[in-house]
């Protein structure tokens, strides 16, 4: 069963008053996601590869097109029906850093999410219980819930960021470029993790990345994005054989050159 | 020829938690032309060691060992002598550069006054000059993005210009701190051929946290950790054939490698642990390693590592 499915969907964004100059950055794309498949989204940088991910959730209005979330048309619901779909969508943002609150520690963030009582009200003893657990998952240390986000490493605020989409455990997560910030080693540990806290849920996943050996370590499918349009998808079983002179990581293509 | 070598290097910082030992007792040599790549992961202590071969630690750093510079200690120097050698003999190519770059001054300003107060030039030869060398950088319309500010250039194109500063008094030394960080795919790979070029002929310390990366430019690499080389080398040797657990770590957990994590995080620079600083990290640690603070130990076929396992 799909999960998630495109239906021509288009984003332009429009500049200038009176000579209008449209970008096309998303330019009629259609596909599917099936429950718990994780779709990787290849593409180089102005390809439209993050106003795709964007628009999936709605974060962005769609110029045109529909997007269809467990048989709901989200593109025709209003924005109370929007907010009780909310929580079984989340996103993972490319800069950790920037999407905590500064101002928050560590535990209020992760607790957040719980305090909305998306899953029946908890209790306060509950909510602390539960803190414990999910830092516990993903890898971090109750000496850390004290801290504020500038007080960790890249790394450590990723893992908090997974901490709190595991806390309202959605159906759908889009990952944009979840480890372009970190060390090589950080990012394996972290793809490590977001691909474990996957399998043990079930979640659907849209898979951003530049990278294609990371999203074959990562998908069940890869989509390849150029100029706002989708290209080409690929299945597991054709991985390897995978074009690799055209997208490819920057080392390669160093390397080949 | 030997034109960089660091003796005994040890750079630390005291702060209310403690002395941060960031370099520690480093020994490491450059020759000329040859491009050395500095791997590690963030908190090693590279950028330090980047830093203090320039001078331009934090003043409250205590930097012992000698820093010789075709011979002359670089620790000994005057501010000015030593101010006279920076950006015409060695220069830096700072990370960040979105931050490195001056915001309320034209990026063709920027470049013109490096080459005016080496070159004693005038300022619209200078300006020319670093019009010139934009082009040379292969950035489009030289003439108008010379008269830009930074925030009106992209990512790539502020990188070009911070490579344009360092190479502007052809300086023989260039140390490059994670030129590529931040950079998409598609930038980053013209980035790192930009850098190949134009650092033919000189040598360089490029500082990154990628082995593929310091491969693609580099002839050697070392391998720092915890304040402290681990390993060096010929940089294909290193990528083929890793002789310390970390530095085998560190490619598997390239995506081109099975993004196989290494387990653990990284130790304080306060609080080290005992005997080789790796030990906590490592799949193969023995009793011994838990003990023994393994030494540097040259192979003698331009290698060198240090692990009592290796050795």
């Amino acid at each position: 069963m799909y999960l998630i499915e495109a239906i021509n969907l288009k984003k332009y964004f429009s500049s200038g008053i009176i000579k209008k100059h449209y970008t096309k950055a998303v330019d009629g794309v259609s596909f599917y996601i099936e429950q718990g498949e994780t779709l990787g989204l290849l593409g180089d940088s102005g390809s439209g590869k993050t106003t795709l991910g964007r628009l999936l959730l709605r974060l962005i209005e769609p110029t045109e097109g529909r997007i269809l979330f467990d048989g709901i048309d989200i593109t025709a619901i209003n924005r109370r029906e929007l907010r009780r779909i909310r929580p079984r969508m989340q996103m993972i943002f490319q800069d950790p850093e920037s999407s905590l609150n500064p101002r928050m520690k560590i535990a209020e963030s992760i607790a957040e999410p719980l305090k909305l009582g998306l899953n029946g009200r908890l209790s306060r003893e509950q909510i602390r219980e539960r803190v414990l657990e999910l830092i516990d998952i993903v890898g971090l240390n109750p000496e850390h819930l004290n801290r504020y986000p500038y007080q960790l490493s890249g790394g450590q605020n990723q893992r908090v960021v997974l901490a709190r989409i595991l806390a309202v455990n959605p159906d759908f997560v889009v990952a944009d470029e979840p480890t372009a910030s970190l060390d090589v080693s950080v990012q394996a540990q972290i793809l490590n993790l977001i691909k474990q806290v996957k399998s043990e849920h079930g979640t659907t996943m849209l898979f951003i990345s530049h990278d294609v050996d990371i999203l074959k370590h990562m998908c069940d499918r890869i989509a390849v994005m150029e100029r706002g349009r989708i290209v080409g998808v690929h299945e597991r079983t054709d991985f390897a054989d995978f074009p690799v002179s055209k997208h490819d990581s920057a080392q390669k293509v160093v390397v080949e050159s | 020829m030997r034109l960089l070598e660091l003796v005994d290097l040890t750079v630390s910082f005291p702060t209310v938690d403690g002395v941060v030992r960031a370099v520690d007792h480093v020994h490491l040599s450059i020759d000329n032309v040859e491009r050395m790549g500095l791997i590690g992961e963030t908190g090693c202590g590279k950028t330090v060691l980047g830093m203090s071969i320039i001078r331009l630690l934090h003043p409250s750093a205590r930097v012992g060992g000698r820093i010789l510079y075709r011979g002359r200690d670089l620790l000994e120097i005057s501010a000015r002598d030593m101010q006279r050698l920076r950006g015409k003999e060695i220069a830096l190519i700072p990370q960040n550069p979105t931050t490195s770059l001056n915001p309320v001054l034209r990026v063709g300003d920027q470049i013109a006054e490096v080459i005016q107060l080496h070159h004693g030039m005038s300022k619209t030869e200078a300006w020319r000059l670093a019009v010139n060398m934009l082009g040379e950088m292969r950035i489009p319309d030289p003439e108008r993005r010379a008269r830009q500010y930074p925030h009106e250039l992209s990512g790539g194109m502020r990188e070009r210009v911070l490579i344009t500063m360092a190479l502007a008094c052809n300086p023989t030394f260039i140390i490059a701190d994670e030129p590529t960080k931040g950079l998409d795919s598609k930038t980053k790979s013209q980035i790192l051929r930009l850098m190949r070029t134009v650092t033919a002929g000189r040598s360089m310390l490029m500082i990154t946290h990628d082995l593929g990366v310091a491969r693609s430019i580099c002839d050697r690499i070392a391998v720092m950790y915890a304040g402290e080389l681990l390993e060096w080398g010929p940089s294909e040797e290193i990528m083929d054939d890793p002789l310390h657990p970390y530095t085998r770590g560190l490619i598997n957990s390239l995506p081109s490698h099975g993004l196989e994590a290494i387990p653990g995080t990284s130790p304080s620079l306060i609080n080290l642990p005992s005997g080789c600083r790796f030990h906590p990290r490592c799949r193969l640690a023995t009793k011994t390693c838990k003990n023994i603070h393994p030494d540097m130990i040259d192979l003698g076929n331009g290698r060198a590592v240090r692990c009592i396992l290796c050795t």
